[in-house]
């Protein structure tokens, strides 16, 4: 199939319609024994029209499923650690690295130290912890905002705002940002840094600014891959 | 941006042959599934087959108690391999039906695995990403429903990093958006999960996915778009999806892919090109479109350009998808004479006319767009012929299906009616003969014999 280069440099060029030349219909067009109508049509998901993008689609998934269920590919660095400070992370794998820096030090408020997932959740969480001026107008309006872009929705307390999140946003109902559990191996060894929302659960109000925070991996605890025993070995030294 | 994952696991000593053989066996049962309203069977995806490939490990079927120890280890575990290992544990078991059922039943275990999609560190996050693809086979909707709430949060956190391009996060959504498209396909979605999924952001999520860009996915991509076909297709409320700006969305990314698809060979392009082909003509046909803005609305000249570059790219490489392309060509053309003037002046009858010798269903869908182009006036006609229109016309005349030579009719009906010299040129290349053909056949007789008056008279 041969297209004419004025194709290419159309999809190239700037959006726009082309100015339609005049249609004028005779009513012979279509007129018996003729049936011709101009139409659109739509297909319910079961029409064999799309039996054959059906059955592509599903060989595609056959072929990654079996990947997936292979073991991952990993490619491994010669280890290196975490450069940011009080960070003593140990990677062996550029990815994790990554994924470690993105998550636990990129969107980090300079005011708390408190780790969030996206530059939208730390700008929400700066303005509701760390503004005073926030406390002073929440008092009169309504200040918390929805964590869902996209949603305009504004509240008088946090927890409204999470009552939100579970009625509109389908949240489940115990969910929060950060990790939730408590009883988090007690006997391990934590370094204070480590918020959880019992630590501040005495702070009335503040327990609900919990529910958009990551927990930092606490930065006290040495935690690396494999090399833990080493570390410990060397502390006690 | 357009990275395409590799070829199919390939067993040891497989010929090419033999790869073609086992295509061909599982195209006919994916088939044959198909119209025995099996498809979505999850079973078909997993070719009842152990895995292949990690030593001939089966799985097997986990206890609740062993679930509970697997999901306490990699939640609280205090070393990260170790951690990991026991979600790979945890996957192992669920490939099993059994250890699905125990899994979702378990109280606090989607939840667990929910945090863990979310997890600080790589391997974790990955590795439950895997564990949430098993779960998604699952028969009992219970599970693709428990997904549901976890869905918004999930996107809500991961969408927050779209910009960084995190690789586990990258693979969290699409083991996501593959979960979701299961879910939308079982047999009550339409009543019970699609209204759902409407009312809340997810849409709007989804979209945003589908953006083109240094953000968009592939993977990720192909996924929702498969998802926004379902919905689309199942016509819950695709006005709702107008006003969210999905038309100018999808028609961004067809403009892409036909980008894409200049630049590269790669013949991966049409698993994002299929579902997206689909949701534009289905959306196309909801009078919702009227009744938005202009920016919401699908104008843009730009896309009749994409599609023809995609209908190439399909001939090439994907035949079978050249059936939607039109489709979406005839859903574009039948209303707006400003799009039939697009494919005037861009040329692009010569290239339709190219089409027809593919399939019968080509060539109908084919005839139909070029029907409706004739049949917004003599302007049009005028630019049809003179012009290979007719010689094609006479051959399409010869072919022995009944709905082609009907076709065939209708164009000429148009023609003759908007370009009566046509008529007369019809006469001088035999055109009489090529109707007497068809004189007996019922479905026909009628049109033959009224052209044949048109002719004469002409």
């Amino acid at each position: 199939m041969q297209l004419p280069p004025a194709v290419h440099a159309r999809l190239a060029g700037g959006p726009g319609a082309a100015e339609p030349l005049p249609v004028e219909r005779s009513p012979k067009a279509g007129a018996a024994p003729f049936r011709f109508t101009a139409r659109q049509v739509r297909f319910p998901r079961e029409h064999e029209f799309f039996e054959d993008g059906d059955v592509q689609r599903h060989l595609y998934l056959q072929d990654v499923l079996t990947q997936v269920a292979g073991a991952p590919e990993r490619p491994r660095v010669p280890e290196f650690t975490c450069q940011v400070a009080g960070c003593c992370q140990v990677f062996d794998a550029l990815e994790d690295y990554e994924h470690h820096y993105h998550t636990l030090h990129r969107n980090v408020c300079s005011f708390c130290k408190r780790a969030f997932p996206s530059g939208h959740l730390l700008d929400i969480h700066i303005l509701e912890w760390h503004d005073s001026l926030f406390q002073i107008l929440s008092e009169r309006q309504n200040m918390y905002q929805c964590l869902v872009e996209g949603c305009t929705e504004k509240f008088k307390t946090s927890k409204d705002r999470k009552d939100h999140l579970v009625r509109r946003h389908l949240y489940p109902a115990d969910f929060r940002f950060d990790k939730p559990k408590k009883n988090m191996s007690p006997a391990t060894p934590r370094a204070t840094v480590q918020v959880s929302a019992e630590a501040l659960g005495a702070e009335g109000e503040q327990v609900e600014g919990d529910a958009m925070e990551v927990c930092s991996e606490p930065a006290g605890e040495r935690h690396t891959a494999g090399r833990r025993k080493l570390w410990s070995i060397s502390r006690t030294l | 941006m357009w990275l395409r994952r590799q070829g199919c696991l390939r067993p040891a000593g497989c010929g090419v042959e033999e790869l073609r053989r086992r295509r061909r066996e599982r195209e006919a049962a994916l088939r044959k599934a198909r119209r025995e309203q099996q498809l979505i069977s999850k079973r078909l995806l997993r070719d009842d087959a152990p895995e292949e490939g990690e030593g001939g490990c089966v799985a097997v079927i986990l206890g609740q108690a062993e679930i509970q120890q697997f999901l306490q280890l990699a939640q609280r575990g205090t070393e990260e391999k170790e951690r990991g290992r026991a979600l790979v544990s945890l996957r192992r078991g669920l490939q099993h039906p059994e250890t699905q059922q125990t899994f979702i039943w378990l109280e606090g275990s989607m939840r667990t695995l929910v945090g863990l999609l979310t997890s600080n560190q790589a391997l974790l996050q990955l590795e439950a990403a895997r564990c949430l693809h098993e779960l998604s086979h699952s028969e009992q909707s219970a599970v693709a429903e428990a997904c549901l709430p976890a869905t918004s949060y999930l996107l809500t956190y991961l969408s927050g990093h779209s910009s960084d391009f995190i690789s586990p996060h990258v693979t969290v959504l699409e083991a996501l958006g593959y979960a979701l498209s299961q879910l939308l396909q079982a047999k009550e979605a339409p009543e019970k999960i699609i209204p759902s999924v409407l009312g809340s952001t997810l849409p709007q999520h989804m979209l945003q996915l589908l953006q083109p860009g240094p953000k968009l996915n592939f993977g990720v991509a192909v996924e929702f778009a498969w998802c926004l076909h379902y919905i689309t297709c199942s016509q819950v409320n695709n006005a709702l999806l107008i006003t969210h700006g999905a038309l100018s969305t999808l028609g961004l990314l067809l403009l892409d892919l036909a980008g894409a698809v200049q630049r590269t060979e790669d013949a991966g392009l049409e698993l994002l090109a299929c579902p997206v082909l689909r949701c534009l003509s289905n959306l196309l046909t909801e009078a919702a479109v009227g009744a938005v803005g202009e920016q919401m609305q699908l104008r843009d000249e730009r896309v009749v350009a994409a599609l023809f570059i995609l209908l190439q790219f399909f001939l090439q490489k994907q035949p079978s998808l050249l059936p939607e392309g039109l489709w979406l060509l005839n859903n574009l053309t039948a209303n707006s004479p400003s799009f039939c003037t697009s494919l005037l002046s861009l040329d692009l009858i010569e290239p339709l006319l190219q089409l027809l010798p593919v399939s019968n269903v080509v060539s109908v869908l084919v005839l139909t767009v070029l029907c409706n182009v004739a049949e917004k006036g003599p302007a049009y006609c005028q630019h049809l012929w003179p012009g290979p229109l007719l010689c094609s016309l006479l051959g399409t005349l010869a072919f022995s299906d009944t709905e082609v030579v009907g076709q065939s009719l209708e164009l000429l009906q148009l023609l003759f009616l908007y370009r009566p010299e046509a008529a007369q040129a019809f006469l001088q290349q035999s055109g009489l003969q090529a109707l007497e053909r068809h004189e007996k056949e019922a479905q026909l007789q009628d049109r033959v014999h009224a052209l044949q008056q048109t002719a004469l008279h002409s």
